[in-house]
């Protein structure tokens, strides 16, 4: 068994996997059994200023996108931070932290913009024995609207302005939660950065509508005859997550900057994915939402398989994959791959030749017997016909040896060599001059 | 009634009231919304499809399935039932595992095909429940076709020519329309009265007349019909039964199997069918199995079908050997039955071991006896009724092309005619490919 302990900005857990802020942390019941499950830690679902607690809406807050068999490929939500009153939240947060105090405790937090609110509330969560707090910059819905959650994660100045209060009224590690709803993540990160922010964590939820109802005409989830937009969260958010989180992870400004990976994670493989692309645990809440509190367990157990396999320790996964995450310029441009089919694997059902006549290089040969093959001449190796083959390995990519003649385009392979050197590119060519 | 499966001889009731109700049940039950879009969800779409090119009718079988995936099972049906309006049947007595099943892309990889009778069978369910008819007659184009025999072949060509807008008479030796969906397919195949429910169905498109208890051969020629008809469509089936040769075939409870589904499929008090305590089956197809399955299930005690060749030899396929098997049924092959033995009714048979040899099968000197007190033979239809002037091939009408016979006007198809296998499905196939030859002819003419 792998050493899964985690150390996150000083803040200590039994594994990398946290509950994000949400349903799932929203109250002691749920906290206590997700622990007994054995989660690492929770962000208690967002707490707001004292005073009458906010309402939700009283009919369906989800809307979900299914893959095959109902599996739940996306959940989006116009829920907003908590609806119960601060003080039963704080003494719940208290109660359970002095039972488990070798779990992970943030708090989440969302106050309106001014320095006052922030002073007020941070006092308030002082004695609590949380190990941290989580600002909430990131709620497309609902909050945005009254100048909070994306609001204010949508604008840097306001990013480093309140990161700069928490840290000048709190002692707490403070990590600042970003919205994806930016064209790019990387200026608030930086502003999280600049104000002093201990860590990132990201994504928070995905602007969107997941369906329309074709009879009511109204965007879904459906209120009265009418929908508002949602956050879009689960699976289908994981690819946008993950190329957030390595942007960051990456940058040279930013790298130093601790990541809570956040977004889509629902097996201990998202999470080796996340980690790799260097974020420094994860934050789970779809996944829980749809399958109960237990996936943990095999979240434990196959993270740790798999650093067994490797024979590497926690801290050498992460951040393993940056290096690797280059622009596009830097790819290989001599690198020439040919799809290879393996007649024994392959069930005849021509998916790949559909793809590849219609929509790609009319590279794939369908010969009598629904036998198919590739033509070398005209394949440019992209792929298509791999990832629509629903035969798993039954169509490989096959790397062209240095030397080797490549049938399309007349050429040797050769070594290393990028766009940036590439004769095609007026920008090469200046140089060379 | 206190017969039980031990009491001796043909009687009726053996079986508890429930028992009957629960075995001649659904069969294979209907798929539920849920069930259909998960099992249509593994349909992979494949390019030039292979259960298309299995499936007789050519059903566009990845565009229906999709379009059940994709929330429209009507629309499913309306693709399901442009090439086979008898779909509804089809989904449900199709032997798809030597079909479109069989071809399935997904049977090669893991022996599993998508479940394509069943999804066929939610579509069309889907669609008639709502009780339309999906298609429209084309302007009636003042010609008149007879098409006689009301089977599935019968049914198909009148279909597809009335679409075309011509006058339709469809006539039957039988008191109703069906043919053998009617009086024929295993109980539990189409239970509920669903081969009227869909003859009704069927011919509410318009423009088929229908006259029951009218016989060629009998009250019809076929000289008359082709004096008043524009063209005539010979969909007769096989009427006749091949018989046993051998010793005592004529004492009681020797029956045709035939004769015994028919009766059992149009009685609706299956316990007041008397059945044997000790049931021998002669033959190695479908009618076999399906005679032989269903005294089961009306509690006979042993059930054994004879044939005379090997196992792989016998039609019915596997699939329909194992449902047999599965209820009870022994199957005993290479043995092939030399006397009914008995004195009035029969108490058993005997049957001689045969030996397969150069010229053909033959007996051997071993031979044995199976207590029976009630024995079907099933070993094959024959055409009968056919009309002198046509000729013959094999025993039934030849045809060329689309079902053309040697006289003029005169088409075939389904059973009756040469070639094809025997199945509903391609009975349908040719009715409808006939009718649109018939069609072309007519408004080619003058
Ligand atoms: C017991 C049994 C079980 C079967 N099970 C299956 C199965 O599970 N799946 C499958 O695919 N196939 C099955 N078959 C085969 C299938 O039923 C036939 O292939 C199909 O019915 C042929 O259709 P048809 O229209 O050619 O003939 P039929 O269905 O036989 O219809 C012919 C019609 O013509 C009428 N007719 C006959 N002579 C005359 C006349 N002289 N004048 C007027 N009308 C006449 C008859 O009354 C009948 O209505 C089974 C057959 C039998 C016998
Ligand atoms: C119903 C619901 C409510 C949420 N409420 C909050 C919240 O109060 N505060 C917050 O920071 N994030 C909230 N989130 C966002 C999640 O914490 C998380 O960032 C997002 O769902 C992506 O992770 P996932 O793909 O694992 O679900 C909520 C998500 C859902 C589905
Ligand atoms: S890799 Fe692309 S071009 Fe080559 S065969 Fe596959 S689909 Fe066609
Ligand atoms: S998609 Fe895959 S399984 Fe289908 S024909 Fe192509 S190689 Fe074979
Ligand atoms: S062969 Fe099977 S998977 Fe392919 S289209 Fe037909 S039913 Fe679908």
């Amino acid at each position: 068994m792998a050493d899964l302990r985690s150390d996150f900005i000083g803040i200590k857990s039994p594994n990398p996997f946290w509950l994000a802020s949400a349903p799932p942390t929203d109250k002691e019941y749920n906290v206590r059994r997700a622990f007994e499950a054995g989660w690492g830690g929770v962000v208690w679902k967002t707490l707001g200023s004292a005073g009458p607690p906010i309402v939700n809406v009283n009919g369906p807050r989800y809307g979900a996108v299914w893959g095959a068999d109902r599996r739940l490929l996306g959940l989006n939500n116009i829920e907003l931070i908590t609806d119960r009153p601060l003080e039963v939240n704080l003494r719940e947060i208290k109660a359970v932290k002095r039972d488990w105090p070798d779990r992970a405790m943030i708090i989440s937090l969302m106050v309106p913009c001014d320095e006052e609110s922030w002073k007020d509330i941070l006092t308030r969560i002082e004695d609590t024995g949380a190990d941290g707090v989580e600002l909430n910059f990131g709620c497309p819905h609902g909050m945005a609207e009254r100048g909070m959650g994306s609001a204010v994660g949508q604008v840097p100045e306001y990013i480093e302005m309140v990161t700069r209060w928490v840290k000048q009224y709190s002692r707490m590690p403070c990590i600042v939660k970003l919205t994806p709803n930016v064209t790019s993540i990387l200026p608030p990160a930086m502003a999280a950065h600049r104000g002093g922010a201990d860590a990132v964590s990201l994504i928070n939820t995905v602007k969107s509508i997941t369906n329309v109802d074709l009879d009511a005409f109204s965007p879904f989830p459906m209120i009265d005859g009418k929908g508002s937009h949602g956050g879009y969260c689960g699976p289908a958010v994981k690819p946008i997550a993950l190329n957030m989180v390595a942007e960051i992870a990456r940058n040279p400004e930013t790298r130093a900057l601790p990541i809570s990976g956040i977004g889509g994670v629902t097996t201990w493989r998202d999470a080796a994915e996340f980690l790799a692309l260097g974020a420094g645990n994860v934050q789970v809440c779809t996944a829980a939402m749809t399958y109960g509190f237990k996936i943990v367990q095999e979240m434990i157990s196959g993270l740790s398989q798999y650093l067994d396999e490797k024979d590497m320790a926690l801290s050498d996964l992460i951040g393993r994959a940056v290096p690797n995450f280059v622009e596009w310029q830097d790819l290989n441009l001599n690198y020439v791959t040919k799809a290879r089919i393996d007649p024994d694997a392959c069930i005849g059902c021509g998916r790949c030749y559909a793809a590849c006549e219609d929509t790609s290089h009319q590279a794939i040969a369908m010969k009598p017997g629904r036998v198919f093959e590739v033509i070398d001449a005209e394949c440019v190796a992209c792929n298509l016909c791999v990832n629509v083959c629903p035969v798993e390995g039954c169509i490989t990519m096959e790397e062209l040896p240095l030397g080797a003649l490549d049938p399309r385009t007349g050429r040797k392979v050769t070594g290393y060599g990028n766009w940036t050197e590439h004769p095609n590119n007026p920008a090469a060519v200046k140089a060379a001059e | 009634m206190s017969n039980s499966p031990l009491t001796p001889g043909v009687v009726p009731g053996r079986l508890p009231a429930a028992s009957y109700r629960a075995n001649f049940a659904d069969k294979e039950p209907a798929l539920d919304r849920h069930e259909a879009h998960v099992a249509a969800d593994r349909c992979y779409f494949c390019h030039d499809a292979p259960c298309i090119t299995a499936c007789p009718t050519s059903i566009d079988i990845p565009l229906f399935i999709r379009q059940i995936a994709t929330g429209t099972p009507e629309a499913a049906a309306r693709t399901i039932f442009a090439q086979n309006i008898l779909g509804g049947m089809c989904a449900r007595v199709c032997p798809t595992e030597q079909l479109c099943e069989e071809a399935c892309v997904r049977e090669a990889a893991e022996g599993k095909p998508v479940e394509i009778g069943r999804l066929q069978r939610f579509a069309t369910d889907s669609l008639m429940a709502q009780g339309v008819h999906p298609f429209a007659r084309s302007a009636p184009t003042g010609k008149r076709v007879a098409v006689v025999g009301a089977g599935p072949a019968g049914l198909s060509a009148a279909h597809r020519l009335a679409l075309h807008g011509h006058e339709v008479t469809l006539y039957d030796a039988r008191p109703k329309a069906g043919g053998l969906n009617e009086y024929g397919i295993a109980a539990y195949k189409s239970p509920d009265g669903f081969a009227q429910a869909e003859v009704n169905w069927l011919l509410s498109i318009g423009g088929i007349r229908v006259e029951t208890g009218r016989a060629l051969g009998h009250d019809l020629t076929l000289d008359d019909l082709r004096a008043s008809f524009d063209a005539v469509f010979l969909g007769i089936g096989l009427a006749g039964v091949n018989a046993l040769r051998a010793e005592g075939e004529d004492r009681s409870h020797v029956q045709d199997a035939v004769d015994f589904i028919a009766t059992l499929r149009q009685c609706e008090d299956k316990a007041s069918l008397p059945i044997g305590r000790d049931v021998v089956v002669i033959g190695g197809g479908m009618t076999a199995v399906d005679a032989a399955v269903q005294s089961k299930l009306l509690g006979a005690e042993t059930v054994t079908i004879v044939y005379r060749r090997g196992q792989d030899q016998m039609s019915a396929s596997g699939h329909e050997q194992s449902h047999a098997t599965s209820r009870g049924v022994r199957i005993i092959t290479g043995a092939a039955p030399l006397r009914v033995l008995g004195n009035g009714a029969v108490t058993g048979v005997e049957f001689a071991y045969t030996a397969d040899g150069p010229d053909g099968l033959r007996l051997t000197p071993e031979t044995f006896v199976l207590k029976a007190d009630q024995v079907f033979k099933a070993i094959g239809q024959t055409l009968r009724g056919a009309p002198a002037a046509l000729r013959l091939d094999g025993g039934k009408i030849a045809v060329t092309g689309a079902g053309r016979t040697t006289l003029p006007g005169v088409w075939a198809g389904g059973d009756c005619a040469a070639g094809g296998n025997d199945l509903t499905v391609t009975a349908v196939a040719e009715g409808r490919d006939a009718a649109e030859d018939i069609h072309a002819a007519l408004m080619d003419a003058p």
